[in-house]
């Protein structure tokens, strides 16, 4: 069953130029995505700064205002929802964010950053209720229940993360959408989050949206991944085709500049040359076209669709097979 | 001759009452024409070392306890300010991690490239010599990004007109800490090739310091891994990889997931990084070591060379090898 079904959302950003002009010029941040996810699945979306990832996976939650598009939840369209209705339903997504640092009051507990969810939501009957799913949210994060009354300076990085996990869980969402959560950690300590966050979608039946650079640790955790470029969707797949016969040239260039750990490994780098456009005014045609080793006439002029080459692998390259 | 010489390095922050050590009794040599990668998590003590090289760590708060630091040898840590300012750049060149933070806002790069070319080769400081080693970094057009402030570029070409500043004085060792780790992997790729094509063209040494073993398979031709301020595994960077010895070298290896492999569940490493002044007694990595003995908690081990050129800072390195 679907869980989360995208459909041609944009998200575009103003970009003001002078004092009393109007803007004329946007940021396509997010230009017409399509997806579908499924219930217990976990999506990766990859790509690379300015990509637009962090921005859909925002706006997915509503955190970010979509310019156009829907936004389907268990069937329901939230693209459009305000006020109370809104509320309600955002306790079925919640987010847990890069920084560790920066995403905890530092000023508040940590049973008041956890218990400030289930008060809003009106989770707990009273305060023994209240004490009582705080205690168990820390002991399924892997924290001692005992610290409940410690700030967070007083953790490290991957402990902090796990503070930032018992907040997204304790509203019992459905949806988490993960941006970059390993990324600002150490590497002895990326993998047992990884861990932690693969036993949490097991034993509560989560879903998760996980936006992250790093391919491998993307390709470790989800079931399908969506790489984006400037904006677009530009191949989505199983993990394992994406990152082992991937056919967009784009994601062959971006798996191939992958450093590998295997000293004897042979691989040979694709070369892209320049850099990525501005989203301002993005290449016309196919987006990739300027970089594209493999590029014809035709990718100037003509946007390639998604096409599906083979079942649930969908491409935007017409020169793709 | 080696080009630096680091020797019994160890350095302290804070008073002497309350002393935090950093870095304790690091020895490491880079020759000339060489690449050395210095591997470890925060606090390690990597990016203060590399620091030391050509005495950046102010000191108070750090303290240099003991050791030298050779570089074409003379050392660096006695040296008068004088004699530093020729070392620093003139000798010894760094690239930094954040480029956006590393460039002066208010100026051209052109005039920032060109300042560095002024202090170490005046004869020199024009702008075809600031246009060729813009072109030598791979930035296109040169001509006219000399005039560029930095928030016009990208990152990784901000990243590239660092490199360019850092080899306007033709140093012999540029020590690059964390070079690529805010970029993205396209562009990683492109400023390791450049670094590598360089030290091909112009046979300088490179320290490069990062926490990424792929770019240590990629680049390197030895490599240091650090942990909690030591060094506990020297090694050619092909041997290491392949067959690292020291037990947190194989547990750091298990843990990093690998593109296009099938491992259903990383294999962690418990705990956390030691913080710095809290190191554990004894091994240092012994709380979280999976071959700890009875002893590893009392009993520091001292770095032994096990093979030639391979170096281990364990007791139990043998255990478990085939």
């Amino acid at each position: 069953m679907n869980l989360l079904e995208v459909r041609n959302l944009k998200v575009y950003f103003p970009v003001q130029h002078r004092l009393f002009r109007r803007a004329t010029q946007f940021v396509r941040a997010v230009d017409d995505v399509s997806f579908i996810q499924n219930a217990g699945e976990t999506l990766g979306l990859v790509g690379e700064s300015g990509c637009g990832k962090t921005t859909l996976g925002r706006s997915v939650i509503r955190l970010v205002e979509p310019t156009a598009g829907s936004v389907l939840f268990e069937g329901e369209d939230i693209s459009r929802l305000s006020g109370s209705a809104l509320r309600a339903r955002r306790r079925k997504f919640q987010m847990i964010f890069q920084d560790p640092y920066g995403s905890l009051d530092p000023r508040m507990t940590v049973e008041q950053i956890i218990g400030e969810a289930i008060d809003i939501h009106k989770l707990a009957r009273n305060s023994a209720a209240r004490g009582k799913r705080i205690e168990e949210l820390l002991k399924d994060v892997g924290l001692d229940p005992t610290h409940a009354q410690r700030y967070p300076h007083e953790f490290s990085g991957g402990q902090r993360q796990r503070i930032g996990i018992a907040r997204a869980l304790a509203v019992e969402p459905r949806l988490i959408v993960c941006d970059e959560p390993v990324s600002a950690l150490d590497v002895s300590v990326q993998a047992q989050i990884i861990n932690l966050l693969k036993d949490l979608q097991r034993a509560h039946g989560l879903t998760y949206l996980f936006i992250a650079h790093d391919l491998a640790v993307v390709e470790h955790i989800s079931e399908r991944i969506v790489v984006m470029y400037l904006g677009k969707v530009v191949e989505l797949a199983t993990a394992k085709a994406i990152c082992r016969s991937p056919r967009h040239p784009y994601t062959q260039a971006l798996i191939s500049a992958v450093p590998v750990v295997d000293p004897d490994a042979k691989r040979s780098r694709i070369f892209l040359p320049g850099e990525v456009p501005s989203p301002i005014d993005p290449p016309s045609g196919c987006p990739f076209h300027p970089r594209c080793p493999i590029a014809e006439a035709r990718c100037k002029t003509e946007a390639p669709p998604l096409r599906e080459l083979a079942p649930g692998h969908r491409v935007a390259c017409h020169l793709a097979k | 001759m080696a080009l630096l010489e680091i020797k019994n390095l160890t350095l302290e922050f804070g008073s002497s009452r309350s002393s935090m050590r950093a870095v304790d009794d690091l020895s490491l040599e880079v020759q000339a024409g060489e690449t050395v990668c210095m591997v470890g998590e925060s606090g390690c003590g990597k990016s203060v070392t590399a620091l030391s090289i050509a005495k950046l760590v102010p000191t108070p708060p750090a303290r240099y306890v003991s050791g030298q630091i050779l570089v074409e040898n003379r050392d660096v840590l006695r040296m008068t300010q004088a004699e530093l300012r020729t070392i620093r750049g003139g000798v010894v060149s760094y690239v930094f991690q954040e480029p956006g933070a590393s460039l002066n806002p208010v100026f051209r790069i052109g005039f920032q490239i060109k300042e560095s070319l002024e202090l170490h080769r005046p004869a020199a400081a024009t702008d075809a010599e600031v246009v060729r080693l813009l072109k030598l970094v791979g930035i296109p057009a040169a001509e006219y990004r000399i005039r560029d402030y930095p928030h016009q570029l990208s990152g990784g070409m901000q990243q590239r007109v660092m490199i360019a500043m850092a080899l306007a004085s033709e140093p012999k060792l540029l020590v690059a800490d964390e070079p690529t780790t805010a970029l993205d992997v396209t562009i990683q790729a492109q400023i390791l090739d450049l670094l590598r094509d360089l030290k091909k063209r112009l046979g300088m040494s490179i320290l490069l310091i990062t926490h990424n073993l792929g770019i240590v398979a990629d680049i390197a031709d030895r490599v240091a891994v650090m942990y909690a301020g030591q060094i506990v595994e020297l090694a050619p960077a092909h041997a290491l990889l392949r067959r690292p010895l020291h037990p947190y070298t194989q547990a750091l290896m298990r843990s990093i997931p690998k593109l296009g492999s099938d491992e259903a569940r990383l294999t962690t490493i418990p705990g956390n990084v030691p913080q710095l002044g809290a190191f554990p007694s004894g091994c240092r990595f012994h709380p979280r070591c999976s071959k700890a003995q009875m002893d590893c908690s009392e009993n520091s081990s001292a770095l032994i060379e096990v093979e030639t050129g391979r170096w281990v800072r364990c007791a139990y390195w043998r255990e478990g090898q085939g």
